[in-house]
C-alpha cells in the first residue's frame, strides 16, 4: 500500500507503459535502448526521473523532451463555411507535396508548425464548416505532433492495452469484463484466493492489485509453470509475491482423493536436463531420499539432513587429481545448486498443496482458454461456503454446460450468466454521440456463490426445486438425454 | 464479520444476507433472542444463526429452508434500503478498475445516497486507504453513518454533512480518485481538483443526461483534466434454459416411405441439437436474454489530474 505519496518517478528497470492518444505498448525503462512506438524510433534515458504521466516529443536525435505546456494558438479560424455542398474531393486541395512536408520533418520543424503549413496551404480549409476544421486540426496533429505520455501500469492501462495489442493472449478478456471479474468476486485485501487463468498473468496481476499484499493467492497452472508476463508489468513491490503460491493442475485429482506426492513433479524442463548431464551416481540418491522425506507433510527436518549427506560424499572424492577433482568439484556444486532449487520447488508446492488442503479459500476466479467445467468442478472443492466464483469464457456455450454441471454438483446458488455491453461517447459541444467503433463481445462470465455442500441432496431451495427449468411443457430430466 | 473482512461463523451482532432462492434474499441483523419471519418460517436467532457456518443451509420453523450468506458489498447493494437511486455492481466493477483503486487509495465520494457505491469502495481502499463521502441531505448522511458503524467499517469512511459544489470535500491534495454522482458536476469539477493529489489523481462523473455530460467535460477541459473519456456499461444476463422446438412435418414425397428433410434421430457431436425421446422435437440448451432489460443507467465519464 504506497499510495497518498509523492507522485511515482520513473526509474530503470521498470515497466511503463508509452501512450499515444488511445495505443498503448508497455516497454522496459532500460538505457540506450532503442524502442519503436507508433511509427518513431527513440531512446527511454531522458525520461528517467521524471514523474509518470510527464508528455514528451520525440527530437531529431530520438531523444525524449518533455513537451512545454503551449497554449492552444487558436489558429485563426474566423473564415468558414456552413456545409460541404461546394466542395469537391479531387485530392488536390493540398498544395503541400509529400517531398515537401518530409523537408519540412527533415528541417526540424515542429508538429505543430507544419500542421499550421498544411492549413494554410490548403485550398478547401476555409470553406470548411468549424466542426470539419476542428477534425482536420485534429487529425493533422494525431498525425504529425508526435506526443508521448509515459504512465504508470496499473490493471486499467494494462487491460486496456491488451485487449486492443493483444487480444489473442488474454482470450479475448475485454477489460469491463476484467472489472466484473474483480468485484463480483470480492476480492480484497486479506483474501485467501485462487486463480487459474491462461491470460499471460494479467487477470493475477489484477487481482494481485486489488489485493495490496495483504492475503494470499494460489494460482493453479497448467503445463510446467505459471506464465506471468503480464504480472510483471505492474511493477508490483517484492513483498506482494511472498504469498502467492502456484500448483500444478496435473496435480489436482490426486490431491483431491489424498494421493498427492511430490514424485512426480511437473518438471522444468531445463532443470532436468541439466541434472541428468551432470549427474553421476549422487543425484540419483538424493532423489530416492528426497522422495522418501517427502511424503509427509512434516518433513522440514528430514529435509535438513540432505545437505549434510552431500557434503560428506562430496569430501569423500578430494583425494582425486586435482584438475579432475575440481572439474568434478564444479558439476557437483552444479548438481547441489539445482538440487536445491527443486528442493524448494517440492517445499513451495507441498506448501501451496497445505493451504489447499484447507478448502477454506475465499474466492475462485477462473479465466483460462480450457473448458471451464472441468476446472470449476474441481477446483470449487476448495473454496469455503458462503463465497463467491467467477469464471470467464470467451464463449456462452461452455458455460451454458457448466451452469448445467454445476446444478447437478449443488453446493452452489445464485448463478448467473451475463456478459457487458460496452459503449464509449464523444462529448462535444454539438457533436456528442457515441463513438463509430464499439467492440463485439468482450466474453461471458457465469459467477455465483458457494453453501455448504450436502451430498446426494439437492440444495436449490424449495421453490426452485419446484421452478421449472425452461417454460415449455414438454420437460426432459437431464439424466435422460443421450448428449 | 466484517464487509472488509470474511469471517466463518455468524456471530452475535453481523449483518447476514438470508437467501430464500432465486433473487430473493434480504438482509437480517443477527441478534440473540430475535427471531426473523420468513415464508418458509420463523428462524430463531440464537438457535439457528449465532455458531453457525455462514453458507449453511437453515431450516425454518414451517420446515423450508433457506441459507445464511456472509455479507458483501454487491449483496449489499442487491438488498439494502433505497432512499435514494442506487448505483448497481456492473457500473460499480468499472467505476473501481478505472479509478485504479486499490487497498491505501484514498477516495473522494459525493452524494452519499444509499451507500450502494460506498460499502464497494471501503472494501476496495480496506485497510489502510479512506474514504471521504458528502451528502447534503443531513438524514441520509446521518443513516449512511449508523450503517457503517454496524457494518464494522466507520474507521475508513468519514461522512460529511455538506454541499459539495459549494464546500468541496474537506480535504486538499491528498485523494488518489474522485466520484460524482450528484445533479451538477460541472459545478463541483473545481473542488474535484483540488481535493486530488498533485498528479495523476482520477475522476469520474456519472450522470443520467448527455447534457449533464456534456457540461462536466468541458468544465473538466477547462480545469486541464486529461484523458476525458465518456462510457456507458450494461448488464446483459442470460437465463439458461434447455429448449426443445418441434420438428414441423412436412409431409412425405410420393411413394418415399423415409423420414424427409432433418434427421431428428441422430444424436451427433457436441453443441448440435440433440433428440428428445419424444418424436418431432430437439432439444438444446440456450442462455435465453430476459425479457425486459436495463437500457440505461448513466454515462461514465472518467478523466485524469496532470
Amino acid at each position: 500500500a504506497m499510495e497518498g505519496g509523492p507522485s511515482a518517478r520513473i526509474r530503470e528497470g521498470d515497466c511503463a507503459v508509452l501512450k499515444r492518444d488511445e495505443v498503448f505498448k508497455a516497454v522496459s525503462v532500460l538505457r540506450r535502448r532503442k524502442i519503436i512506438f507508433e511509427k518513431q524510433w527513440f531512446y527511454l534515458d531522458n525520461a528517467i526521473g521524471h514523474i509518470y504521466g510527464t508528455t514528451f516529443e520525440v527530437t531529431s536525435g530520438g531523444n525524449l523532451q518533455p513537451k512545454q505546456e503551449v497554449e492552444e494558438t487558436t489558429t485563426e479560424t474566423k473564415e468558414a463555411g456552413t456545409d460541404n455542398r461546394n466542395i469537391v474531393d479531387d485530392g488536390k486541395s493540398q498544395k503541400l507535396t509529400h517531398d515537401d512536408i518530409k523537408a519540412l520533418k527533415d528541417k526540424g520543424i515542429k508538429g505543430q508548425e507544419i500542421v499550421q503549413q498544411l492549413i494554410e496551404n490548403s485550398t478547401t480549409f476555409r470553406d470548411k464548416t468549424e466542426f470539419a476544421q476542428d477534425k482536420y486540426i485534429k487529425k493533422k496533429k494525431k498525425k504529425y505532433e508526435a506526443v508521448i505520455t509515459i504512465v504508470k501500469p496499473s490493471t486499467r492501462i494494462l487491460s486496456t492495452m491488451y485487449y486492443a495489442r493483444e487480444p489473442g493472449k488474454i482470450n479475448h478478456l475485454r477489460y469491463d469484463t476484467l472489472a466484473q471479474m474483480l468485484t463480483l468476486g470480492n476480492i480484497h485485501a486479506g483474501n485467501k484466493m485462487i486463480v487459474m487463468e491462461t491470460c499471460a498473468g494479467l487477470v493475477l496481476g489484477a487481482v494481485m492489485e486489488r489485493m495490496g499484499g495483504y492475503g494470499s493467492i494460489i494460482q493453479m497452472y497448467p503445463g510446467g509453470g505459471p506464465v506471468r508476463a503480464a504480472t510483471s508489468c505492474f511493477g508490483f513491490p517484492k513483498p506482494f509475491f511472498d504469498n502467492l503460491h502456484e500448483f500444478p493442475l496435473s496435480k489436482v485429482q490426486s490431491l483431491l482423493s489424498g494421493t498427492f506426492t511430490t514424485e512426480t513433479l511437473p518438471a522444468d524442463p531445463e532443470e532436468n536436463a541439466l541434472v541428468e548431464e551432470e549427474s553421476n551416481g549422487l543425484a540419483e540418491e538424493k532423489q530416492t531420499s528426497l522422495q522418501e522425506t517427502e511424503e509427509e507433510p512434516t518433513t522440514e527436518a528430514a529435509m535438513e539432513i540432505n545437505p549434510a549427506e552431500e557434503q560428506d560424499t562430496m569430501d569423500i572424492n578430494a583425494e582425486d587429481v586435482e584438475f579432475k577433482e575440481n572439474k568434478e568439484k564444479e558439476n557437483k556444486e552444479n548438481v547441489r545448486e539445482k538440487q536445491i532449487k527443486q528442493w524448494e520447488r517440492r517445499k513451495k508446492l507441498m506448501e501451496a498443496a497445505a493451504l489447499l488442503r484447507e478448502k477454506n479459500a475465499d474466492g475462485l476466479i477462473v479465466a483460462s482458454k480450457f473448458h471451464p467445467t472441468p476446472l470449476l468442478l474441481s477446483l470449487l472443492e476448495f473454496v469455503a461456503p458462503s463465497r463467491p466464483f467467477v469464471v470467464y469464457c470467451q464463449y456462452k456455450e461452455p458455460l451454458l454446460e457448466c451452469y448445467t454441471k454445476l446444478r447437478e454438483r449443488g453446493g452452489v446458488i445464485n448463478l448467473k450468466l451475463s456478459e457487458t455491453w460496452l459503449r464509449n461517447y464523444q462529448v462535444l459541444p454539438d457533436r456528442s454521440h457515441p463513438k463509430l467503433t464499439m467492440s463485439g463481445g468482450g466474453g461471458y462470465l457465469l459467477s455465483g456463490i458457494t453453501v455448504v455442500l450436502e451430498k446426494g441432496k439437492s440444495d436449490s431451495s424449495n421453490s426452485e426445486a419446484l421452478k421449472v427449468e425452461e417454460p415449455s411443457s414438454k420437460r426432459c430430466k437431464l439424466q435422460d438425454l443421450p448428449c | 464479520m466484517s464487509f472488509i473482512e470474511y469471517g466463518d461463523t455468524i456471530k452475535d451482532g453481523d449483518t447476514a444476507i438470508v437467501f430464500l432462492g432465486h433473487e430473493s434474499m434480504f438482509p437480517v441483523k443477527v441478534q440473540h433472542g430475535t427471531v426473523t419471519q420468513t415464508k418458509y418460517g420463523v428462524i430463531r436467532h440464537s438457535t439457528d444463526l449465532i455458531g453457525k457456518k455462514y453458507g449453511s443451509k437453515v431450516t425454518c420453523s414451517k420446515g423450508g429452508w433457506v441459507f445464511i450468506l456472509h455479507p458483501t458489498p454487491e449483496l449489499w447493494t442487491m438488498n439494502l434500503p433505497h432512499r435514494t437511486q442506487i448505483l448497481y455492481s456492473t457500473d460499480i466493477s468499472i467505476i473501481t478498475m478505472m479509478l485504479e483503486l486499490k487497498p491505501g487509495s484514498i477516495v473522494c465520494e459525493s452524494g452519499t445516497g444509499s451507500g450502494s457505491l460506498s460499502h464497494a469502495l471501503i472494501r476496495t481502499v480496506a485497510p489502510t486507504g479512506h474514504l471521504y463521502t458528502v451528502e447534503f441531505h443531513q438524514q441520509r448522511a446521518e443513516k449512511a453513518r449508523e450503517e457503517f458503524r454496524e457494518h464494522g467499517v466507520e474507521h475508513l469512511v468519514t461522512v460529511t454533512n455538506q454541499d459539495v459544489c459549494k464546500n468541496g470535500f474537506g480535504v486538499s491534495n491528498i485523494a488518489d480518485a474522485v466520484f460524482l454522482d450528484i445533479p451538477s458536476p460541472w459545478e463541483a469539477i473545481g473542488h474535484a481538483k483540488s481535493a486530488l493529489k498533485a498528479e495523476g489523481g482520477r475522476i469520474c462523473s456519472f450522470s443520467p443526461c448527455i447534457e449533464q455530460v456534456q457540461r462536466t467535460c468541458l468544465a473538466m477541459e477547462e480545469y486541464g483534466f486529461t484523458e476525458i473519456n465518456t462510457l456507458e456499461i450494461l448488464l446483459r444476463v442470460y437465463n439458461v434454459r434447455t429448449i426443445s422446438l418441434q420438428i414441423p412435418d412436412l409431409g412425405k414425397a410420393a411413394e418415399d416411405n423415409s423420414s424427409t428433410g432433418f434427421d431428428s434421430s441422430n444424436p451427433s457431436h457436441q453443441g448440435s441439437p440433440c433428440t428428445n425421446l419424444q418424436q418431432g422435437t430437439v432439444q438444446f440448451k440456450s442462455g435465453v436474454p430476459l425479457r425486459e432489460v436495463v437500457g440505461h443507467t448513466g454515462y461514465l465519464t472518467f478523466a485524469t489530474k496532470s
